[in-house]
């Protein structure tokens, strides 16, 4: 498979306070097109940062190095750069501050070929806007139509994501929907400009077991039936496990591990990835109880 | 005897105008040392209950029976001391903290509110609890926002043990750590409830946390008891949909150990 983006020594560094933070050190690693890539890791390991980073949405105080290489044949022509969803407010992530060493090619790339998903659907989501517009809007800006198109758009979008109703979908506010639906709706919205990369940074996260799995279902449906590349973020090697065709391990800011679904799961080959596998509570693990040998 | 018996709970609140039922004729008990652990989906009732046991709410109906007593007809000043045999912790300390206070602030206040330590006595016991949850005692200085998530989740432990409870409501305690961190945590709790003989009232989405931990499970849809029973035997063979449909949804991890 071609590589749809290759990165190169890609360090980042957060200023915080006056001292510099690394977030990000000296990773390498191609995203190949088409396939379903996760990005697995603990707090701190710099997954989401990763993530911004591929989709130029880094706070503009970051410190950046290294490169991030789109395979030229694979772009579509670049344009306006408006991220599609609202970037939430990160804790400790410094705001604002001087643009450096952030390289150009990151601005060629917008929001046209990128769509993200992030935890909270609720942050992301125009609260005042009914969500028949938010989703017209990202159709109108990146696919240059009429109004009237975007909105023909948009409710074949909430009917993609299994949104009950579409019709009154349309006019509905934030909320007065559930968080999974929320989810849907932010989905809709990253995918409503036809990005051939979506990313879904810990986008099941907030969601109960349930509501997780629709959504994970309708993010590899969606991924299947247009063809995207999927980079999905998350803390649980599990679900990751489970929709992944690879896994990419960070700790600490390194790439610790990048491997076939398979492998990582059978035969890790960092202790870390074995520690994260060992450490996963499924339903065959045995019961810590046991383990104590106490019982009430 | 029971040291938490709860009989047909129900709490109503309005949602647009229209009445719904948040927890509805729940009933179930829990023992001394044991766990029982409250598992559903969102919006299923979960956290209600907790706050119903807590008495942070009043239930419309039902009764609360705590180490025997009608917890429901307490006064203040006698729920106040009962208050200290009830403990919680929540999913995230950071928000149930003021984060600027230090660590040694935040066990000195149980210390002091229900009279269990004179004020010279207090630091060695502050120094012992954080001893007892794993923690360096020197963390005591330290502020509750400059130490990690996993810290901070001993320290709200730490203080919860600090009264000597017999029952700690667990609402997703665990549900926001790391998974190593997770895994010492589920340890910590398994060995303060052996060494004390503390029962636990956990609360989880994640059915692999509590098939770890727990003895007994509820599960609960819209409200309601839709089954319950040994959590191991509930969770390999859940009979009930709602039961079913949450194990079918917990994500699962297939290894081939060679």
């Amino acid at each position: 498979m071609t590589a749809l983006l290759s990165i190169r020594d890609l360090g980042v560094v957060y200023r915080r306070d006056g001292s510099e933070v690394p977030a990000l050190k000296s990773v390498s690693l191609d995203v190949l097109a088409g396939e379903r890539l996760a990005i697995i890791g603990e707090s701190g390991s710099g997954k989401s940062t990763l993530a911004l980073a591929v989709a130029g949405l880094l706070p503009t105080g970051a410190l950046v190095d290294g490169t991030i290489e789109w395979s030229a044949g694979q772009l579509q022509k670049p344009r306006s750069v408006t991220p599609l969803s609202v970037l939430p407010y990160t804790a400790g992530r410094p705001e604002g501050g001087v643009k450096d060493r952030q390289p150009l090619h990151f601005r060629l790339i917008g929001g046209r070929d990128i769509g993200f998903v992030f935890q909270d659907p609720s942050s992301s989501l125009d609260p005042v806007m009914p969500i028949g517009k938010q989703i017209a809007e990202v159709a109108r800006t990146h696919l240059h139509l009429t109004w009237r198109e975007a909105f023909t758009r948009a409710k074949i979008l909430l009917e993609r994501v299994r949104l009950p109703d579409p019709d009154s979908a349309l006019h509905a506010y934030p909320h007065q929907l559930s968080g999974g639906q929320k989810q849907r709706v932010a989905i809709a919205a990253a995918i409503a400009a036809e990005p051939m990369l979506l990313i879904a940074d810990e986008a099941t996260s907030a969601l109960d077991t349930i509501v997780q799995a629709e959504i994970v279902a309708l993010i590899r449906r969606l991924v299947a039936e247009d063809g995207m590349t999927l980079i999905f973020i998350s803390h649980d090697i599990a679900l990751a496990a489970a929709l992944a065709d690879r896994i990419a391990v960070l700790r600490h800011g390194e790439l610790i591990e990048l491997g076939e679904t398979r492998q990582i799961v059978n035969a890790p080959r960092h202790a870390y990835t074995r520690a994260l596998l060992d450490a996963h509570l499924g339903l065959d693990a045995e019961p810590l109880l046991d383990r104590q040998g106490a019982s009430a | 005897m029971s040291v938490l018996a709860v009989s047909s709970l129900a709490k109503r609140y309005h949602r647009g105008g229209k009445p719904f039922a948040a927890v509805d004729d729940v009933s179930f008990d829990i023992g001394p040392a044991e766990t029982l652990a409250l598992a559903g989906p969102s919006g299923s009732g979960k956290s209600t209950i907790a706050r119903l046991v807590l008495r942070l709410i009043e239930p419309d109906t039902g009764r609360i029976d705590f180490e025997g007593a009608d917890f429901l007809a307490l006064s203040c000043a006698a729920l106040r001391s009962c208050r200290a045999r009830i403990q919680m912790v929540f999913q995230d300390p950071l928000a149930a903290f003021n984060p600027h206070a230090t660590v040694g602030r935040v066990l000195d206040d149980p210390l002091r509110i229900h009279n269990i330590a004179s004020r010279a006595e207090r630091p060695r016991r502050i120094a012992a609890l954080l001893e007892r949850v794993g923690l360096d005692a020197g963390l005591a200085a330290r502020a509750i926002h400059e130490i990690s998530g996993g810290q901070r989740q001993r320290v709200a432990i730490a203080r919860a043990i600090a009264t000597h409870p017999s029952l700690i409501v667990l609402d997703e305690a665990v549900s926001a750590l790391d998974v190593s961190v997770r895994g010492q945590i589920l340890e910590l709790l398994l060995d303060l409830q052996r060494q004390e003989r503390i029962a636990y009232l956990f609360i989880s989405h994640d059915l692999g946390v509590i098939r770890a931990v727990a003895h007994r499970i509820v599960i609960l849809d819209s409200g309601r008891i839709a089954e319950s029973g040994d959590a191991r035997a509930v969770i390999a063979n859940p009979q009930s949909a709602i039961g079913k449909a949450l194990v079918a949804a917990t994500p699962k991890l297939i290894r081939n150990r060679p």
